[in-house]
């Protein structure tokens, strides 16, 4: 008989549920400053440590330092800070919306605004986004209109998508805006494609792809790394750690072995992880890789380490899985905070001045509500003609599309 | 015109779309240098060059999901799973992501792919180099399925799926890859070079999606059947000694509608044929559309033919591929009922 003890499963929890005060003084977060700028030709062994620790420019004292500094100007940054007060006025009118009854349905992207917001400023138009539900910044950071998005959101007459998506999936090529899957990563790999193609066509235009660290977990983010490394196309890849994947903690998908910016070490893949809660960070990281991917240097990966202060969605009541302080104990801050800090603390800022972007932002979104509406809500139509039910499921409509039509009298 | 195999038609097809058409883009598993494990794309990136048709990860989920960004910037990949068995991995992909980007963008976003894979048994390749998975897609909204029986139609089929504006699954029956099948396995088989359908223009023609072809006229029993099940339903009928008329649909989905309802309401009788799996086989929807438009014109009940509800034994492969005995006996049995 074996005298070997028995043996148990290890399952990885976080360290605080509810009830619990958490403390995050054991986070290591480094110096803003301290890591260093490589050049966009850089080779992925040569930046190891860029996968192992954070970048970050804004430090404690409102300042920003070290060598991802100085990337954007005054007006730049405060068309930032406007840019993220948009997405999180929209978001509370959304959300607000939805409580109401006009819509099944909302997802947030409080706390995450930085990234959508800072990364879409380095783009260029033509580039094409492959992102997931909580990118909305991508869209109000341009000159996407809000009604448009307000229309998705309301499945009403006016919306784009013929009420056939879930609220917030929204999709526009001429936004560089890829249709949103409800399947999560599916589109990681399809960003590389896209980035594939435009390669093979001698273009000048790059890729995004973008996923929740939960979803690293599945097949289609190992084939986009796969796929991105054996080609060197020009792609983006953008994991969103917001800490959570719905009641699951980040642990889950990775165990604690490493970060998940250094999973794409493994493949060659330059890969850094960001401070995705400063906005000049994510710029200047962001500006970085897209320059790479542009001179043909190939794919970056990026982990963008932030927290998801909201619920996962309107399904979702978060204080019955983590603790209610976590959020607001989050070591790296809020990110309108900190950018509207900085910019007060240059001087060419005021808490007057945020205070009125703030109400002109509200009444914006409120405006633009208002003229949604106009259109229509989830439950209180008009909606789009149900025969569009049977268009674009084909080019053409087949025969056997076309007896159900007939059928069901549309 | 040449006389080819179905491997030399398919690769025909695709030499003429990418001479046509510099968005035609290829590549798979092996396909590059090598030609791939059929050699179906042989020469095609001496040809063409690497941009053009390359070597991929084995990573089906990963080439069908690249395939769909390259459609979505505006190329047309037409990209090779090594065997049908292999779609699974990329089954998401194609069934959640490719057939639904044009409705769930309104139009915006198409993703014009094809996605070929060798498909069915009766060479012996066991379980996972033998299956028949067309149902599978046919009941996927947004995405075609095509399964020629012949090297001209192979072609045909083949440049109107790259021409086409959906999705399209292209299954190649591998039993005719290398040449004809007279539908017994114990017979030499005759090359195609002897049969009328191994002549190929070498140049550009089509074959329309959605349309089947009639292989044998007759007056007595419609056989619904693709793929390498047409010549065992052939077979059957001259040795059973039926007036049966063979309907090739050629495409499943969209399934020529016309045609079935056409044939069956002049004979009046229907068997159905194929390879793949029974229970919920596509067999079961040709079954619902006969029983549904033509009920009141048949004079007995509708019989299926097909591989059993078991995975591909490989040693049994002639005992479980649906021979022209069976066909035969339930061409025989639909005939008998009053
Ligand atoms: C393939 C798939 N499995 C499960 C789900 C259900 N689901 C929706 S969101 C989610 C969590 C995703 O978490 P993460 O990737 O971390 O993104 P986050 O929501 O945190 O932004 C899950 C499990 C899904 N949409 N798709």
């Amino acid at each position: 008989m074996s005298d070997a003890k028995p043996l148990s499963l290890y399952v990885p929890e976080p360290e605080f549920r509810p009830g619990d005060k958490p403390d995050f003084s054991n986070v290591e977060i480094p110096q803003a400053g301290a890591a260093p700028r490589p050049p966009i030709d850089v080779e992925a062994g040569d930046i190891r440590d860029l996968a192992y620790t954070i970048i970050r420019v804004m430090n404690r004292e409102g300042d920003a330092v070290g060598p991802w500094a100085d990337m954007l100007n005054d007006d730049q940054l405060k068309e930032g800070l406007e840019d993220m007060v948009r997405v999180r006025a929209f978001d509370a009118r959304m959300l607000m919306a939805q409580r109401q009854g006009k819509t099944s349905f909302y997802m947030q992207a409080l706390g995450e605004e930085a990234i959508a917001c800072a990364f879409s400023k380095a783009l260029q138009p033509g580039d094409m986004n492959f992102p997931t539900y909580r990118q909305q910044g991508l869209l109000l950071s341009t000159d996407y209109p809000m009604v448009d998005m307000m229309n998705q959101i309301y499945s009403n007459a006016a919306d784009p998508l013929k009420g056939r998506q879930l609220p917030i999936m929204y999709c526009s090529k001429e936004h560089g805006f890829f249709t949103i899957s409800g399947n999560l990563a599916t589109q990681f790999i399809q960003g590389v494609g896209w980035a594939m193609a435009s390669a093979i066509k001698g273009d000048t235009k790059i890729a995004t792809s973008w996923i929740g660290e939960g979803s690293t977990a599945e097949n289609d983010f190992h084939s986009a790394l796969v796929f991105a490394s054996t080609y060197r196309a020009p792609v983006v890849l953008n994991i969103v750690n917001n800490q959570w994947a719905i009641s699951t903690f980040q642990g889950i998908a990775r165990g604690k072995a490493a970060t998940f910016a250094s999973r794409g070490l493994g493949f060659g893949i330059p890969s850094l992880r960001v401070d995705g809660n400063d906005y000049l960070a994510v710029y200047a990281v962001a500006k970085w890789a897209v320059d790479r991917a542009r001179a043909g240097h190939g794919p970056t990966l990026i982990e963008h380490v932030t927290y998801r202060m909201g619920g996962h969605s309107t399904s979702d009541d978060p204080s019955a899985y983590r603790s209610k302080e976590e959020a607001t104990s989050w070591p790296l801050g809020d990110p309108v905070e900190r950018l509207k800090e900085y910019l007060i603390k240059r001087g060419v800022w005021s808490d007057a001045q945020h205070h009125q972007m703030q109400e002109m932002l509200e009444m914006q979104v409120a405006e633009a509500q208002k003229q949604a509406e106009k259109n229509g809500t989830l439950h209180d139509g008009p909606h789009s003609s149900p025969a569009t039910v049977f268009d674009d499921v084909y080019h053409e409509m087949p025969l056997h599309l076309r007896r159900q039509r007939q059928e069901a009298g549309l | 015109m040449s006389r080819m195999t179905m491997i030399q038609a398919i690769r025909s097809g695709m030499d003429n779309a990418m001479e046509k058409d510099d968005n035609v883009v290829v590549f798979g598993e092996d396909v590059g240098f090598f030609g791939g494990v059929f050699r179906c794309t042989q020469g095609l990136q001496e040809k063409y060059g690497r941009q053009r048709c390359f070597d991929a990860p084995i990573s089906e989920s990963g080439i069908v999901g690249a395939a769909i960004g390259m459609a979505a910037y505006g190329i047309r990949p037409c990209v090779e799973i090594q065997f049908a068995d292999y779609m699974y991995p990329a089954y998401d992909q194609i069934t959640q992501e490719a057939s639904r980007i044009r409705y769930r963008s309104a139009n915006d976003f198409t993703v014009p792919i094809v996605v070929r894979m060798p498909t069915g048994g009766g060479i012996f390749g066991g379980q996972t180099h033998s299956q028949s998975p067309e149902a599978l897609f046919a009941h996927v909204s947004g995405i075609k399925t095509v399964i020629p029986s012949n090297p001209y139609d192979a072609k045909g089929l083949l440049i109107s799926a790259i021409e086409d504006e959906d999705p399209v699954m292209f299954l190649e029956p591998k039993r005719l890859y290398n040449g004809p099948f007279d539908g017994h396995h114990d017979r030499p088989v005759t090359p195609w070079s002897k049969h009328e359908f191994g002549e190929v223009p070498d140049d550009y023609y089509t074959v329309p999606l959605g349309k089947a072809a009639v292989r044998r006229e007759g007056a007595d029993v419609t056989v619904l059947v693709y793929g390498t099940m047409v010549y065992v339903a052939e077979a059957a009928a001259e040795e059973a000694g039926v007036d049966a008329e063979i309907i090739d649909l050629r495409t499943i989905l969209p399934l020529d509608l016309e045609a079935i309802e056409e044939s069956v309401r002049k004979t009046g009788r229907c068997v159905i044929v194929h390879e793949a799996t029974k229970t919920c086989g596509f067999g079961a929807e040709l079954m619902a559309v006969v029983a549904e438009s033509c009920f009141y014109h048949l004079e007995a009940p509708i019989i299926r033919v097909t591989g059993y509800d078991t995975p591909y034994p490989h040693a049994h492969e002639w005992e479980y591929f649906p021979g022209p005995k069976r066909v035969g006996d339930a061409l025989k049995k639909v005939m008998e009922a009053a």
